[in-house]
């Protein structure tokens, strides 16, 4: 089963290599990564991706938690949260395809960020799904380039620790 | 002011670190420049820096303390990532401080350049690279405090040479807090209680104590536990020690190389309570039919050793000792005499059979001869056939007794690590239990002992071979003795399994050796010459000694369970 976890850790140098380096030396599967700053500057925020039997899953949790500089793991699978992804495409479009194309992500609530003679870049936010969704329709012209930032999420409601306040 | 490398000695001082194993080079001479008139830090120069982490490592096993070493940048930072390795997977406290080129050079390739804290990022528990000299002191206490508390592990800081020169004026702080690594220590009181009725119900229970025993030193609460309740107790190899080895509740050593009443043991019992322990695979055997019978508590200070590889019915989170101490209370003396009974009946059954027949020297005789004119000695061990037979035939009874590499399993650990060991208990006998090929490992630190004067005896069981793969060669492949024979030369036919008395002589003369390096070097072939020789080597008062015994070269430790079999279904080596 696929697992989304949020992870509130030190903004140490090296902390990325420790995480990527632990799904790869324990052979745990990695699906998405992403990292970025919180409001407090000492603290990053990394939304990660895996997937695994509930064993696995239980000692990823467990083994990033044995991290000296994971302060705090919330495994989001299940709770209420907002998750979102960011993609970058780029479709090959004549000037008698643009408008279909504009249509479509028009229903995706997509954006065209570029446009050039004979392509266009497209923006979309939404959930993983929604964006394989909009890939397959567009998969109909041709996709030149593909971009996409991975999962990052964040848990309903205004429950947080007192300590990681604006983080 | 002071330099980063004041600072550091500060550090170590503040830290109560009486000895260091180190060996300098380009970037460190700093450091060791203000160690050369230190009088409070004895530092130790071991011939490698593979051997400086394996000293340290002993002392950090024998004493309880944190081990310290200190090497130079690139090849003396790489050379210590087997040792950084074997403690990281034994749970062994060490702060590891290796040099690294001025900050200005990192990633130029400079000379003797490695990322170190790249390379040893998942061998150890945590790392540092220090960029910033005000970032020093706090760097250094929180590399203390991560090696020795919650499970133990070493800690590589990282020192640039300009890092190591800067000055500043500072302080070494005397606490912490650190925000992101608080290990639990109280056990859940529910849980223990939960753990206690789940004992006093059991028909069959059965302790299986682990290395944890040792660090948490729970030892003496253990033998509390195990008195009052009555209940036989199993030990994995780092367990050994925890109970003594005559206790009549000890069943001695689970697993591959187990005992029979051990593994029958495992095998039969209904509850089976782990504490500080893995359930690693050489104790485990086969997972599917591991105590198949047996509800299974897990104390363990590390959340992510329960139910890693057994599902555990109460797992218990913290340290040994604390835990133990609260389960006294509430655990009964057990009445349990039929499943007593039923264990005696395997432990009379096979017992351990020291002799391996033959016209040479039985290895399990030599150690129960080591047993009876050392009693309290400290062993360290080096890794394979003469592991096991010091696993098995020695009489441990003290807590951090036995010193030797589990998990890692490295060859050549045991000789520097009796160094370190011999270090931290100047008053206490320490012997390396060796094999010919293993000591061949790290060899060269007979001149550190030496030069020390460390009466360390290394007991070599001179098999000519590569015993434990020759072992597994012989039962699984056909007897094909591939690169095992130690006595092969240029001119032997490539496919020989058959040495025997004609062949030419071994290499090395392990005497002449011993000779070259000061120390006494005595070789024993006959039955009646063990005790003597064992007893001539108690003399020694400052120089090691080098005991060659040959043994029968074909003697196989027994019993033995075939890789991924289940542990009940042993080889007891008198098959035909």
């Amino acid at each position: 089963m696929t697992h989304t976890i949020s992870l509130l850790v030190e903004n140490h140098q090296g902390v990325l290599a420790r995480i990527s380096g632990l799904f790869s030396g324990r052979a745990y599967n990695l699906e998405s990564l992403t990292v970025g700053v919180t409001a407090d500057s000492s603290i990053s925020r990394i939304t990660l991706v895996c997937s695994g039997d509930d064993n696995v899953i239980e000692q990823i949790k467990k083994q990033l938690n044995k991290l000296v500089d994971v302060i705090k793991l919330t495994d989001l699978t299940g709770l209420p949260a907002v998750h979102r992804e960011l993609a970058l495409i780029k479709v090959s479009a004549s000037p008698s395809q643009r408008g279909e194309i504009v249509q479509v992500v028009d229903v995706f609530r997509g954006k065209i960020v570029d446009v050039g003679s004979d392509s266009m870049v497209i923006e979309a936010t939404g959930s993983t799904e929604k964006i394989d969704d909009m890939l397959t329709i567009l998969s109909a012209y041709t996709v030149l380039e593909i971009a996409r930032s991975g999962l990052i999420s964040i848990e309903r409601g205004k429950k947080i620790k007192k300590v990681l306040k604006g983080v | 002011m002071k330099s980063g490398a004041a600072m550091v000695v500060e550090a170590l001082k503040a830290e109560n670190i009486e000895i260091i194993f180190g060996y300098p080079g380009g970037v460190v001479i700093p450091l060791f420049d203000i160690l050369f008139a230190e009088p409070d830090i004895h530092v130790v120069l071991t011939r490698h820096e593979q051997a400086a982490v394996h000293a340290a490592d002993g002392y950090a096993r024998s004493t309880g303390k944190t081990g310290v070493c200190l090497v130079t940048s690139g090849p003396g930072a790489t050379n210590t990532v087997t040792g950084l390795a074997n403690a990281n997977f034994d749970s062994v406290p060490i702060v590891c401080l290796t040099g690294q080129v001025p900050r200005s050079m990192i990633g130029n390739d400079a000379f003797q350049e490695a990322d170190i804290v790249g390379i040893t990022r998942p061998v150890t528990k945590h790392n540092y690279i220090v960029t910033d000299r005000s970032a020093l002191p706090r760097t250094l206490k929180e590399a203390f405090h991560i090696a020795s508390t919650g499970r133990p592990g070493p800690v590589v800081v990282d020192l640039p040479k300009d890092i190591l020169t800067e000055k500043l004026d500072d302080q070494y702080p005397e606490s912490i807090q650190m925000r992101s690594y608080n290990p639990v220590i109280k056990g859940h009181q529910g849980q223990i209680r939960r753990a206690a009725e789940l004992l006093n119900e059991a028909k069959k229970p059965l302790f299986y104590i682990g290395g944890g025993i040792h660090i948490a030193d729970a030892s003496e609460v253990f033998r509390k536990l195990s008195k009052k309740t009555g209940i036989p107790s199993v030990s994995s190899l780092m367990g050994i020690g925890g109970l003594p080895a005559d206790n009549p509740l000890n069943l001695g050593m689970l697993g591959m190389h187990g005992t029979y009443v051990a593994n029958m043991a495992v095998s039969n019992c209904d509850v089976l309570f782990g504490i500080g322990t893995r359930f690693d695979d050489r104790a485990t055997g086969d997972l599917a039919t591991f105590a198949p019978h047996a509800k299974i508590v897990h104390i363990d200070i590390d959340p992510s050793a329960i139910a890693r590889n057994v599902t555990v019915e109460v797992p218990i989170v913290g340290d040994a000792r604390q835990v133990i101490e609260e389960l006294i209370g509430p655990c009964r003396a057990a009445s349990i005499a039929p499943w007593l009974e039923e264990i005696d009946g395997w432990r009379n059954a096979h017992p351990l059979n020291p002799d391996a027949g033959g016209n040479k020297l039985s290895p399990g005789m030599v150690i129960q001869a080591v047993s009876e004119v050392f009693p309290d000695a400290i062993i360290a061990t080096e890794v394979g056939q003469n592991q096991m037979w010091a696993a098995l035939f020695y009489n441990y009874r003290h807590q951090r007794s036995l010193i030797t590499s589990g998990g890692l399993g490295t060859m050549g650990f045991g000789f520097p690590a009796a160094i370190g060991a011999k270090l931290g208990n100047p008053g206490k006998t320490v012997i390396d239990i060796a094999g010919d090929g293993s000591i061949q490992m790290n060899i060269q630190e007979l001149a550190t002992a030496a030069q020390e004067g460390l009466a360390i005896i290394i007991v070599i069981l001179n098999n000519g071979y590569l015993g434990m793969v020759r072992q597994w060669q012989e039962l699984f492949f056909n007897k094909r003795y591939s690169s095992t024979c130690l006595r092969k030369r240029a001119e032997c036919p490539p496919a020989c399994n058959n040495p025997g008395d004609t062949c030419l002589a071994y290499i090395p003369d392990f005497v002449k050796l011993a000779e070259a390096y000061d120390a006494v070097g005595i070789r024993v072939t006959k039955k009646e010459e063990v005790i003597p020789a064992l007893k001539k080597a108690a003399e020694s008062k400052n120089r090691p000694v080098i005991l060659d015994f040959i043994i029968e070269e074909e003697a196989n430790v027994w019993p033995m369970v075939p890789a991924g079999a289940a542990i009940s279904n042993m080889l007891l080596g008198d098959e035909t």
